[in-house]
């Protein structure tokens, strides 16, 4: 008997939707006006999809301000676009963002690709943390996005399910950093279940009331806030429940600097520079003492009872 | 060609005998040398956010860099004069010493203030225990007899042959300002493996110009042994 033709079912988020393509015909309309001006290049923030997202206020915020806008879209890590601070601003804007889907497999009852649309369709949430970069310094950031475990539920995890895998897009021609060996491409940071279920653990899909950045890891990302930034993969393609812990980059690149577990931890330095302060950017003194789980301890601390975290960094 | 070129390193040496073209010259040299730094006082206190979201971090990686860079033009003089034939070029290797070494001392103090919020037990614990500390703060510790009897008296006092020696420390001191670099970095090396092949070149000149001396010497008196 034949069987019946599957017609694939094009999702709404493989549509290219009206405001993109009509932003880029603008884009190339000011592409060749700039073109005529001799100014080709200059209009790097126009591929960007930066819109108003709607979210719900109310979570705690910490004791210091909320950080310039300017400072945490403008100082990044993002390796895929070079390595140094200022590359990512200047080149993400080259990345596209939609259509954009987010593919969940593993250990899992229901694996499925997700959309953007549909990801931006979960009640929203800003969330005001405290981000704390290995490299100490930090900045106070007004995330917005919804708890992980949301997402985890739509696909139901299996109870072999004990480790969590996000993989960042890796696309040569929109990223000129991936040609650099300083990682092992493309980019993945992993979460222990429990971690990753945790209340705190965000998926961000904006910032200062807005879509993310794309240097800052649009469209989605994951925000983990008392762990060390780099767990916080940017531009997430691809989530997996493991059954076995993985090794993520920066654990591939430099084990005994970049530990699985990288949570925040003024008592166990990075090898070459101590953890016991920070700079609350863009101060010029690194006078701030840095806390135990970034802050959140008394949210997250139950998490590693009995580990001993200076083995486990 | 070469009769113009020697001749023009001539012209060059003999301008820089006179008193007025050598002070001109060094005042230009010194006016360089402090530009960085001005630049950086300039945008501290008029706008600090022209240096990026983390002006310390700018500053320390700014002075830093100065002080190798002028290290690195210092270990430039001997080869310069050697190829340029023009002799006067030592008349501006300890200014430019001093320099690294300025650069070097404000680079030391931007660490305490604004690394380590002046607290000692937190800095000695760095020195001793992290190895791009500990080269780079030897470094600068071993530049300061080099700065101290950088003076013409001192050379006197000690005369010159011993002077000399003690001045090739300042070889130990650039590997170890270049190591401090290399082992600074997160990830990516390619600026201390530039600063690292220049100072292969600078000492590599060195030890060839020294072991074709010996030969030379070797083939000359063949006895010698």
């Amino acid at each position: 008997m034949p069987r019946p033709i599957d017609v694939p079912r094009i999702a709404p988020s493989e549509l290219t939707p009206p405001n993109v393509w009509l932003s880029r015909r603008s884009l190339i309309a000011s592409a060749v006006a700039l073109g005529s001006t001799g100014l080709i290049g200059g209009s790097a923030q126009a591929a960007q999809i930066i819109e108003p997202l709607k979210a719900s206020t109310g979570f705690p915020s910490p004791s210091d301000p909320t950080s310039d806008k300017k400072l945490a879209t403008t100082y990044n890590n993002y390796y895929e676009f070079g390595t140094s601070k200022s590359a990512p601003a200047m080149n993400a804007h080259r990345l596209t963002v939609r259509p954009w889907s987010v593919e969940i497999v593993g250990e899992v009852m229901k694996p499925r690709s997700i959309g953007i649309e549909e990801l931006l369709a979960f009640p929203l949430e800003e969330r005001i943390y405290r981000f704390r970069c290995v490299e100490a310094w930090s900045m106070v950031i007004p995330w917005i996005g919804f708890e992980f475990n949301k997402l985890a539920a739509l696909v139901e995890p299996t109870s072999r399910a004990k480790f969590v895998r996000f993989t960042t897009v890796e696309r040569p021609s929109e990223m000129p950093g991936l040609g650099s060996t300083v990682l092992d491409w493309p980019y993945t940071e992993a979460l222990r279940i429990d971690e990753a279920m945790h209340p705190l653990t965000l998926v961000t899909l904006g910032m200062y009331g807005e879509t993310l950045p794309n240097q800052n890891g649009a469209p989605i990302r994951i925000v983990v806030p008392w762990k060390y930034g780099y767990k916080s993969a940017k531009s997430i393609v691809k989530i997996e429940f493991l059954e076995k812990q993985p090794v993520s980059s920066w654990t591939k690149a430099a084990a005994n600097e970049y530990g699985f577990y990288s949570n925040v931890n003024p008592n166990v330095d990075h090898p070459r520079w101590s953890q016991k302060r920070e700079r609350l950017l863009p101060a010029l003194f690194a006078s701030r003492e840095t806390e135990m789980f970034n802050g959140y301890g008394a949210q997250v601390a139950s998490l590693y009872a009995g580990m001993d975290l200076k083995v486990n960094h | 060609m070469r009769a113009t070129s020697a001749s023009l390193s001539q012209r060059i040496d003999e301008a820089l005998r006179h008193n007025r073209i050598r002070a001109g010259a060094k005042a230009l040299i010194w006016l360089a040398a402090l530009y960085p730094m001005a630049a950086l006082s300039w945008k501290i206190i008029l706008d600090p956010l022209a240096l990026g979201a983390n002006p310390a971090e700018t500053i320390l990686h700014v002075t830093g860099e100065w002080a190798l860079r002028l290290l690195l033009l210092t270990l430039a003089i001997t080869p310069l004069r050697r190829i340029t034939m023009v002799g006067g070029l030592i008349r501006f290797r300890r200014l430019l010493g001093l320099s690294a070494f300025f650069y070097g001392v404000v680079h030391l103090g931007c660490y305490i203030a604004f690394d380590r919020f002046f607290v000692f037990t937190e800095i000695t614990a760095d020195i001793i225990k992290r190895p791009f500390i500990t080269v780079g703060f030897a470094a600068l510790v071993l530049m300061i007899p080099l700065a101290i009897t950088s003076t013409r008296a001192a050379v006197m006092r000690l005369g010159g042959a011993r002077w000399q020696d003690l001045h090739r420390l300042v070889y130990v001191v650039a590997i170890l300002a270049v190591l401090h670099f290399w082992w600074l970095v997160k990830r990516d090396v390619t600026e201390p493996l530039i600063y690292a092949a220049i100072l292969a070149v600078l000492l590599g000149y060195r030890i060839i110009a020294r072991a074709r001396k010996r030969s030379a010497r070797g083939s000359d008196f063949p006895s010698a042994r």
